[in-house]
C-alpha cells in the first residue's frame, strides 16, 4: 500500500516534471530582407501576448522557437522538418508569406501537426484542400483585395487602374479587387522586386481613371506612393488601397504622401474595444516603432493559442486542442472574429481614412464598416 | 506623343542612375581586374547614411556630404582591409570575398537601422513638377538627378581626360602591368579609383532615397543591370558606361511602358501582360547579347 503510494507520488512528480517543461511552439517567419519586418512585428506580438501571460498562454508555460525562412520556401520547410523531427513540436506558426507556406503547411499537416497561420492566407488551402488540422488568424488573401473593391464601389468610381506585382498574390489582388468593384478596371503588372514606377505613372497619366488601386506590400508601396505623390496625382486621382499597401511602417515612412487616401483593414490601432486598448497599451510600453497589423494578428494567433490550452492543458488530446482552437474562445483585437466552414476568418472589414496626424505625418482613422461578417469566396469548394 | 516623351525622360533618368553605378564598377573592374559584387552595398551605405543624416537635421542637403562621406569611407576602409588582398587572386575568390561583403552590409544596416524601410525628406523646391511640355507635368526631382547625373558625366570627362590622374587611370585600364612596370604607385591608384567609385555609388544611392525606399538589400536589385551596363559598354570605359547606361535605362524603360500595349492589340490582354512583362525583362539581357555578338568586348572597350 505505501509502496503504491509512493510509486503514484513518483509518478506524480515525474508528471509534473514534465509539465514543468514549456510547451514548445515552432514559428517559422520571415525576419531578413526587405519584408523582414512584418515577420518581426508578427513575431513580437506572439512574444507580447506571452510576456503579458507570465510566459504563459491558457495558463500553460509556452515557449516560441523562431526561425527566419529568408522568404525561402526551400528554407522554411527545412526548418518545419527540423522542428517536427528533432524538436518533436506539433504546433506551428509564423508564416508571413504565401509562397512560403504553399511549400511548408503540406509537410505538417502530413506530419499529424496543426499549423496556425498569422498571416499568409492562400486560395489554394481555402477551398478543397481545406483541412481540420489548418487555421487561418488573419485573413484569406483576396479577402483583403475585395474590400478595397468595394469600398471603391461605394464610393461611385466607375473606372480604375489596379495594380500588382506580376507574382500569384499579384493576380490575386487584382481578381479580388474586380470581384467586388465592378466597373472597368486597367491592369498594370508590376514586377516584384521594382522601386521606380516612373513607367507606370505614365501609363496612369495616359488613362485618367477614376480611381487606382494598388497592392505593392512593405518597400514596394512606399516607394509607389511617394512617386504618385511627386507624379502630382495626389489629391487629383483617388487611390483607394488594400490593406498591405498601408500598413502603420508604410504610413510612417511616406508621411504627407499618403493623406486623402482610402485604405480598407480588418483591423487598425484605434479599434475600440478592451482586448485592442490593452493590446496597444502594452505594445506602446514595449517598442518604440509604430504597431501593424502583422503584430495584431501574432497576439490574436497567440491569444487563440491560449484560449485553447486554457481548455485542454497541453497538446496530449491533439483533437481536442484542435477543436478548442476552432471554437475561437478569445477576445479578438479586432474585436469580432469566427471561423468559418474552411477554418479561415469571418469578420467586418472598415474603411480608414488617412488622415494628417498632426506632427507631420500621416495616420490612419476608421471610419466604417465596408465589408460585415465578411469570409471567403472559397469556404463553399471546402467540404469541411 | 506626350506619354512617349515622359517615358524617354524616365528612361533618361533610370539611365543617368546606372551610369553613375557602373562608371565606378567599370573603373574598377577594368583597372584593378576585381569584380566587386559589393558595389551594390556602398550604394545601400550611402543612402543609408545620407537618409540619416538629413532626418536628424532635417536638411536634404546636409545629408548629401554625409552619404558621399560615408560610402567614400566604407570604400576606402573595405579596399584596405578586402579587396587588395584579392587583386592577385582568381575571379573565383574575388565573387565569394565581396558576395560575403554583401552579407556582412546587410546584416550590419539591420542591427543599426532595424529592417523597416527608411525615408528621406524631400527639399520644398523639389517636390513638385514642371511642365516640360504643354500638358506634361514631369517631377522637378527626377529632373534634377538627370541634371546631377550628366554633371558628374561631364565632370568625369574632364577628370579622365584632361587631368594626370585620369591619364593614369587610362592607362590603367589599358594594361595596369605597363603602367606598373613605369613606376607608378599602383596602390594609390587603386585606392583612388575605388574611393572614386564608392563615392558615385554613394552619390547614386542618396538620390535614389525619395524616390524609392531606402531598404536593406536595395543594392543588389540594381546591381545586376549595372554589370549589364558595364559588359555591353566595355569593361574599363566611362564613356561606355555612359552610353550603355543611358541606352539600356531607355531600352528598358519604353519596353516595359509599350510592349505590353503593343501586344494587346495581337493577343488576348492577360496573354500579351505576361508575355510583354516576361520580354521586357528580358530587353536589357537580349541587348547585351547582341552588342556582344557584333563587338565581343563591349562598345568602348578599352585597350581594345
Amino acid at each position: 500500500m505505501t509502496k503504491r503510494i509512493v510509486a503514484a507520488g513518483l509518478l506524480a512528480m515525474m508528471a509534473s516534471g514534465a509539465v514543468a517543461e514549456p510547451l514548445k511552439i515552432g514559428v517559422v517567419t520571415t525576419l531578413s530582407g526587405p519584408a523582414g519586418y512584418l515577420g518581426a512585428d508578427a513575431r513580437d506580438g506572439m512574444l507580447l501576448a506571452l510576456e503579458m501571460g507570465g510566459g504563459k498562454l491558457g495558463g500553460v508555460e509556452v515557449e516560441f522557437v523562431v526561425e527566419d525562412d529568408g522568404l525561402k520556401p526551400a528554407n522554411g520547410r527545412q526548418i518545419a522538418e527540423k522542428f517536427m523531427g528533432d524538436d518533436g513540436i506539433k504546433l506551428l506558426t509564423g508564416i508571413i508569406f504565401s509562397n512560403v507556406a504553399g511549400a511548408v503547411v503540406p509537410d505538417i499537416l502530413d506530419n499529424g501537426g496543426i499549423y496556425i497561420s498569422p498571416n499568409a492566407g492562400p486560395s489554394t488551402f481555402a477551398g478543397e484542400a481545406c483541412h481540420p488540422n489548418y487555421f487561418v488568424v488573419s485573413w484569406q488573401n483576396d479577402a483583403l483585395h475585395e474590400a478595397a473593391g468595394a469600398a471603391a464601389k461605394e464610393l461611385g468610381y466607375k473606372t480604375a487602374v489596379a495594380l500588382a506585382p506580376n507574382y500569384q498574390a499579384g493576380k490575386d489582388a487584382i481578381a479580388g479587387f474586380k470581384r467586388m468593384f465592378g466597373g472597368e478596371v486597367t491592369e498594370i503588372f508590376t514586377q516584384l522586386d521594382q522601386t521606380d514606377f516612373a513607367s507606370e505613372m505614365a501609363q496612369i497619366r495616359a488613362a485618367a481613371p477614376e480611381v487606382v488601386f494598388q497592392f505593392h506590400p512593405g518597400g514596394l508601396g512606399i516607394a509607389f506612393l511617394k512617386q504618385y505623390q511627386q507624379a502630382g496625382f495626389l489629391g487629383q486621382i483617388p487611390m483607394v488601397l488594400p490593406e498591405p499597401s498601408s500598413d502603420a511602417v508604410v504610413l510612417g515612412a511616406v508621411k504627407e504622401a499618403a493623406i486623402g487616401v482610402t485604405a480598407t483593414a480588418h483591423w487598425n490601432r484605434d479599434f475600440d474595444n478592451a482586448a485592442n486598448a490593452e493590446f496597444v497599451a502594452a505594445w506602446d510600453a514595449k517598442y518604440a516603432r509604430p504597431i501593424t497589423y502583422y503584430a495584431s494578428q501574432g497576439y490574436d494567433t497567440a491569444r487563440l493559442i491560449g484560449s485553447a490550452l486554457a481548455k485542454t492543458g497541453g497538446l496530449e488530446d491533439m483533437e481536442a486542442f484542435r477543436l478548442a482552437v476552432k471554437a475561437a474562445d478569445f477576445e479578438s483585437v479586432r474585436g469580432d472574429f469566427a471561423f468559418g466552414n474552411n477554418q479561415h476568418p469571418i469578420h467586418d472589414w472598415y474603411v480608414l481614412n488617412i488622415v494628417d496626424d498632426g506632427a507631420g505625418g500621416a495616420k490612419a482613422v476608421t471610419d466604417r464598416v465596408i465589408l460585415a461578417d465578411h469570409g471567403d469566396s472559397y469556404s463553399a469548394q471546402c467540404n469541411m | 506623343m506626350i506619354l512617349i516623351v515622359e517615358q524617354l525622360l524616365n528612361g533618361l533618368q533610370y539611365g543617368v542612375m546606372l551610369f553613375l553605378l557602373a562608371a565606378g564598377l567599370t573603373l574598377i573592374f577594368g583597372i584593378m581586374g576585381v569584380i566587386n559584387l559589393a558595389h551594390g552595398s556602398l550604394f545601400m551605405v550611402g543612402a543609408y547614411a545620407g537618409t540619416y543624416v538629413a532626418g536628424v537635421t532635417g536638411s536634404f542637403w546636409l545629408g548629401l556630404p554625409a552619404a558621399l562621406l560615408a560610402a567614400g569611407m566604407t570604400g576606402f576602409v573595405v579596399e584596405a582591409v578586402v579587396i587588395r588582398r584579392l587583386y592577385a587572386r582568381d575571379h573565383l575568390d574575388q565573387v565569394l570575398a565581396t558576395f560575403a561583403l554583401i552579407l556582412i552590409a546587410n546584416q550590419g544596416i539591420v542591427l543599426v537601422f532595424g529592417r523597416q524601410p527608411v525615408f528621406t525628406p524631400l527639399p520644398e523646391i523639389f517636390s513638385g513638377s514642371v511642365e516640360v511640355l504643354p500638358g506634361l507635368p514631369y517631377p522637378i526631382y527626377r529632373l534634377f538627378i538627370i541634371a546631377v547625373g550628366l554633371l558628374v558625366a561631364v565632370g568625369l570627362y574632364l577628370l579622365i581626360n584632361r587631368t594626370r590622374v585620369g591619364m593614369l587611370v587610362r592607362a590603367g585600364a589599358t594594361n595596369r602591368d605597363m603602367v606598373r612596370a613605369l613606376g607608378v604607385d599602383i596602390r594609390g591608384l587603386y585606392t583612388l579609383v575605388f574611393g572614386l567609385g564608392a563615392l558615385l555609388a554613394g552619390l547614386a544611392g542618396y538620390m535614389i532615397g525619395p524616390i524609392s525606399s531606402v531598404q536593406v538589400g536595395m543594392g543588389e536589385q540594381i546591381l545586376l543591370a549595372t554589370f549589364v551596363v558595364v559588359v555591353v559598354g566595355g569593361v574599363g570605359s566611362i564613356k561606355g558606361a555612359f552610353v550603355a547606361g543611358i541606352g539600356l535605362g531607355v531600352v528598358d524603360t519604353l519596353l516595359r511602358a509599350f510592349l505590353p500595349g503593343v501586344l494587346r492589340g495581337v493577343m488576348p490582354p492577360s496573354d500579351a501582360d505576361a508575355i510583354g512583362l516576361g520580354v521586357a525583362s528580358m530587353g536589357i539581357y537580349l541587348l547585351m547579347a547582341l552588342v556582344l555578338l557584333v563587338r565581343p568586348r563591349g562598345l568602348f572597350a578599352a585597350g581594345a
